[in-house]
């Protein structure tokens, strides 16, 4: 077994050095991070993908402590990807999300990867998406991405997340002016954290009414959720949201696949009854049996028949299109 | 094959104390240097910081220690490291270390111990010499 091989092994058995490791080559290496993922991919997909954006000193590393402990009170299993910038000058970078995140890295039911962007535009590293897999492969039940701290270009999370959980703060400055363009349209929920602050009901009303706008032709309607992630209040609420979105999505890709089965059964609907009809007035015109019995008497072979029958026929077809 | 390799170091703090300036400096220092500084805050336990520098993937790790516990945290840290299969980690110290503490501590692992008033460059320097090469 080669190293690659003996690491992606050790993923999809939820080894967190193996998990580690896979992620640093996947930052690392693009030969070996193709390996790896092609080793794990049969394995993906279970997971439910949650991005969590929004603008620097929103709370979005301490509002996700408290997703995740909810998330584990629940019985989940959680991985987070949290992003911070890499300096442009230096090419360092220091990585702090998990400041706020401590008491997480000690249960074995949470896995925690600091990422640098490495100069990748976007508000998330190269990386995130093949860290995400890993940690979906490893059998994580839910995997939260935290971009770096992101204004109004910075959407690329709605390339990874299925769910983009979009995090405003009252008191940042102009309430809608950070967050009107991008971020505004990829929210699937809004959440006001330090909602108690005074001017958190002049927050939400300003999004609402850009979302009312926004939500008019959707079929999922962005919601606005107030949070104090600090003491944790309105997390609850935000995890109902997460799980209706989720479910939301299950049913509009039901819908797609039923979409599919009821084509594939007028398809066939079709073929029997064109082929039957066809054959009948084939029969009608009496030249159907006249070519039986040439078959049987070996002077024509069944598929020339068959195309001499059908060849008046497509003609007629042609014509009159 | 493309490598792009960037050093990780955690700093990590144990113990009760609460200055972090001297990590901070250096964790400052580290990332002016080009690599990726991983800072968890204050008052960490052996067990989280072993866990944070598996889960990080770290080469080094940095400790700062101002409370004067070094004695009883500094091997249950090793210990941990080794445990876990951490050994290709190298790893530093920082803060208040009393002089005939040192190799004692160099005993146990710890590869370089920088009292206050070192310069950063001195530390970078070091640890661009010693960390270790991964194959």
């Amino acid at each position: 077994m080669t190293k690659i091989e003996e690491i992606a092994k050790g993923v999809l058995a939820g080894d967190r050095r193996s998990i580690a490791r896979a992620i640093t080559i996947t930052e690392n290496n693009i030969a070996e991070a193709q390996k790896v993922i092609s080793l794990i991919y049969s394995h993906i997909g279970k997971t439910h993908i949650i991005g969590l954006t929004g603008p620097s000193g929103s709370g979005k590393s301490t509002l996700i402590e408290k997703i995740v402990r909810d998330y584990r009170r629940r019985g989940k299993t959680v991985g987070v990807v949290a992003v911070d910038p890499t300096s442009p000058f230096t090419g360092g970078a220091f990585l702090g999300d998990r400041i706020r995140m401590q008491e997480l890295s000690t249960d074995e039911g949470v896995f925690i990867r600091s990422m640098a962007t490495r100069n990748y535009l976007g508000g998330i590293a190269k990386a995130t998406k093949d860290a995400v897999k890993i940690l979906d492969a490893a059998g994580k039940d839910i995997v939260i991405v935290e971009t770096v701290g992101a204004g109004q270009s910075e959407v690329e999370i709605i390339k990874v997340a299925q769910t983009v959980v979009v995090i405003h703060a009252p008191g940042l400055g102009d309430e809608i002016q950070a967050i009107k363009a991008g971020l505004m349209e990829i929210a699937d929920i809004f959440v006001v954290n330090k909602a108690d602050r005074e001017n958190a009901d002049k927050a939400v009303i300003d999004i609402q009414a850009i979302l009312q706008l926004n939500n008019k032709e959707k079929p999922w309607k962005t919601p606005i959720l107030k949070t104090v992630a600090l003491t944790g209040e309105g997390v609850p609420q935000l995890i109902e949201k997460l799980e209706e979105h989720r479910q939301f999505l299950k049913k509009e890709i039901e819908h797609k696949k039923s979409l599919l089965r009821a084509e594939a059964e007028l398809i066939e609907a079709i073929k029997e009854k064109a082929v039957t009809s066809i054959i009948e007035e084939l029969r009608k015109e009496g030249k159907f049996e006249e070519l039986l019995h040439q078959i049987l008497e070996k002077e024509i072979d069944p598929a020339s028949a068959a195309e001499k029958l059908l060849r008046g026929k497509f003609k007629k077809a042609v014509s009159n299109a | 094959m493309q490598s792009t390799r960037k050093i990780r170091v955690l700093i990590a703090k144990p113990g009760l104390d609460s200055h972090d300036r001297g990590a901070k400096v250096v964790a400052r220092a580290l990332r002016d240097a080009g690599m990726e500084v991983i800072y968890t805050g204050l008052r960490q336990t052996p067990e989280q910081i072993v866990e944070t520098a598996l889960q990080e993937d770290v080469d080094v790790i940095g400790l700062s220690i101002l409370s004067g516990a070094h004695k009883a945290l500094f091997p249950r840290i090793m210990e941990l490291l080794k445990q876990k299969g951490l050994t290709d980690v190298m790893v530093f110290a920082g803060g208040i270390i009393p002089e005939e503490d040192i190799p004692e501590l160099k005993k146990l692992g710890i590869k370089g111990i920088f009292g206050p008033g070192t310069p950063t460059e001195t530390i970078i320097q070091f640890m661009l010499e010693n960390v270790p090469k991964r194959t």
